[in-house]
């Protein structure tokens, strides 16, 4: 059995690697395969880990919590699980997507995506503030504070200093309501280049583990694949 | 009684004194304290206590907590010499504990605090270390807010070139006289991440003008909700226009939630329709090169934009243009030239100004060994 997986993982990856010379039906094959196995994976998957115990699990306890408190045979786990009616809210709204099967009813869909969008932005917002502005501006104050009580080596003065200036450039490339001329384009400049230098790091970077991928990939074709063979 | 038997009760005695004096000399943890977390939602207990000298011997502590009633429990296993507090999360809300905070030495020789005194876990309504946060959005709010009014008062507001955005012309037209389709990809972002959201405006503009040239636009999806929004939006474009009957909602469509499945879907898409321009805005991951690639190996002209860094590097080697982080916020300002959004792009530039302010004035403190600025943003962290 271990066997038939291994020729078949190595047949698929034959097939998807198949496309660096042209689209052909190995490669269409496998690709509709792999979107057919995946859409129905994550069907399985949200109904096992969404549906059942997010919304079908509770809903149901707080009917039958319900059914007990009306026949007086109520008692704190009953009271406790009655909460979960409260369910019937964002189920409700969340049935409102449906709304789009029928074209009288279509324009329902705008409530859930105007929540939905709406409460997504709302709870981004001070995480981005905090993370990416708070956080940043932190991470570039401090080591200025040691520089003055002179617990900074050369080395990370300068990366500090150098930090600094990408950072004040950088900001200055993304202004977009004053036009680039005299020391705002020179500034933009400067930070246009601070980019560049990192995303050639970044690549650099990633193009190794990249690379580190395929290894793992043409070593699964030629130790356990070909292995299995001869 | 033998020689060696003498020498043996006198090494036992030996070992039991000495045991004994190094017990009695473990003082037992002190100021041990149990209060509720503050600024959480009631799931958690502080413990705290006193540090041990460093030769007190102590190798360890253990946390110890009982509910009115039942017996004593260890929680957190076994903390480092060196701690002074501990935050219990897996407490049951409404119930009160009574703790014991027990140093343990390297010969296993144990020692007990007092109980505390008993404390229950209460939820905040609001988190108060936020403050500053708080104050930040406000006035973060108000920039923008002002610069709505002037912009809709009339005032005219000038955006920067960015040569990402004047290229989406330049290949709408392009897709249109090769009569061709447009393939719109966002990315494996959902309808809370930013950039997703920020790509939906964009493709919103993008529709206005394929709503006008009669030009097919292919969106994938990876995700059901995404889906939905995507497909509103574009209707909505393309009612604005004037041009409902263009509108072809099977050309939005749901592919897969996985990441390399969608990848090899919209490399399948690409070679098969061969769309004269490419768009890729959103979020992307390892998936970015891939279909870069493949987008540049047809010979489409490809506009990408995202502000995941890490696949930026690819876009910019390999497609014509790239919108960098905040150029894609920037998009839907600058196509759609709307006073709304051109108001709210010049209030986020007085957001990175007072943040320019902030670092300068912050360093030249920091050199002087003012540190009120750092003392601040500590405080929110």
């Amino acid at each position: 059995m271990e066997v038939l997986g291994i020729w078949i993982a190595a047949f698929l990856t034959l097939c998807i690697f198949s496309f660096l010379y042209r689209d052909n039906p190995f490669y269409r094959f496998a690709e509709h395969l792999f979107i057919g196995l995946s859409v129905g994976y994550s069907i399985v998957v949200t109904i096992h880990q969404g549906f059942i115990p997010l919304a079908w699990e509770p809903l149901s306890e707080g009917v039958n919590a319900l059914q007990s408190e009306l026949t007086s045979e109520g008692t704190p786990e009953t009271k406790e699980a009655l909460s979960g009616l409260f369910k019937i809210i964002p189920i409700g709204i969340g049935l409102l997507f449906f709304a789009r099967l029928s074209p009288r009813h279509t324009w329902l869909i705008r409530y859930p995506i105007a929540i939905l969008i709406g409460f997504t932005a709302g709870a981004a917002i001070p995480n981005v503030l905090q993370a990416s502005i708070f956080e940043q501006t932190y991470g570039t104050l401090t080591p200025f504070a040691a520089m003055h009580a002179g617990s900074l080596s050369t080395g990370d003065i300068v990366g500090a200093i150098l930090i600094t200036i990408g950072l004040i450039c950088t900001l200055v490339y993304f202004f977009f309501s004053v036009e680039h001329q005299g020391p705002v384009g020179w500034l933009s400049k400067v930070g246009i280049a601070f980019l560049m230098i990192g995303f050639g790091a970044a690549f650099g970077n990633t193009v190794m583990g990249r690379v580190a991928l395929l290894i793992h990939r043409v070593g699964f074709l030629i130790n356990d694949w070909l292995g299995s063979i001869f | 009684m033998s020689k060696t038997t003498q020498c043996l009760i006198i090494y036992l005695v030996l070992c039991l004194s000495i045991g004994t004096a190094f017990s009695q000399g473990l003082a037992p943890p002190s100021n041990v304290a149990a209060v509720d977390t503050p600024n959480d939602d009631g799931s958690s207990i502080t413990i705290k206590w006193d540090a041990a000298p460093e030769d007190s011997g102590i190798s360890g502590y253990q946390i110890l907590r009982r509910i009115a009633g039942s017996g004593l429990e260890e929680v957190g296993g076994m903390l480092p010499a060196g701690s002074t507090t501990y935050v219990d999360s897996t407490i049951e809300k409404g119930s009160a504990y009574v703790y014991i905070v027990r140093a343990v030495t390297e010969t296993e020789a144990t020692v007990e605090s007092e109980e505390t005194a008993p404390v229950k876990g209460t939820g905040e309504w609001f988190h108060m270390g936020k403050i500053p946060l708080f104050f930040g959005m406000i006035l973060f709010s108000a920039a923008i807010l002002w610069n709505l009014y002037d912009a809709r008062s009339g005032k005219e507001i000038f955006v920067r070139r960015i040569p990402g955005l004047e290229a989406v012309d330049e290949a709408l037209g392009r897709a249109t006289e090769m009569g061709r389709s447009i393939l719109y990809v966002l990315g494996l972002g959902q309808v809370d991440n930013v950039a997703t959201i920020a790509s939906m405006t964009i493709l919103g503009q993008v529709a206005r003008r394929t709503a006008d040239y009669e030009t097919p636009l292919l969106v994938p999806c990876n995700d059901p909700i995404v889906l939905n929004v995507v497909r509103e939006m574009v209707k909505s474009s393309y009612l604005d226009e004037g041009r409902p009957d263009a509108y072809n909602e099977e050309n939005i469509f749901f592919l897969t939630d996985s990441q390399f499945a969608y990848a090899a879907g919209v490399d399948g898409i690409m070679i098969r329709e061969k769309p004269a321009a490419i768009f890729l805005q959103g979020t992307f991951y390892a998936e970015s090169l891939i279909m870069a690639e493949t987008g540049n190996s047809i010979g489409a002209i490809q506009i990408a934009g995202t502000d995941s860094e890490h696949q930026l590097p690819f876009f910019i080697a390999a497609c014509d243009y790239t919108l960098i982080g905040e150029e894609l916020y920037a998009a839907t300002a600058y196509l759609s030239k709307d006073p709304m959004f051109l108001g709210s792009l010049k209030g986020q530039d007085w957001g990175k100004l007072v943040i320019f302010a902030a670092i300068v004035l912050g360093v030249i403190l920091e050199l002087s060994g003012v540190n009120w600025i750092t003392t601040l943003l500590q405080r929110v962290r």
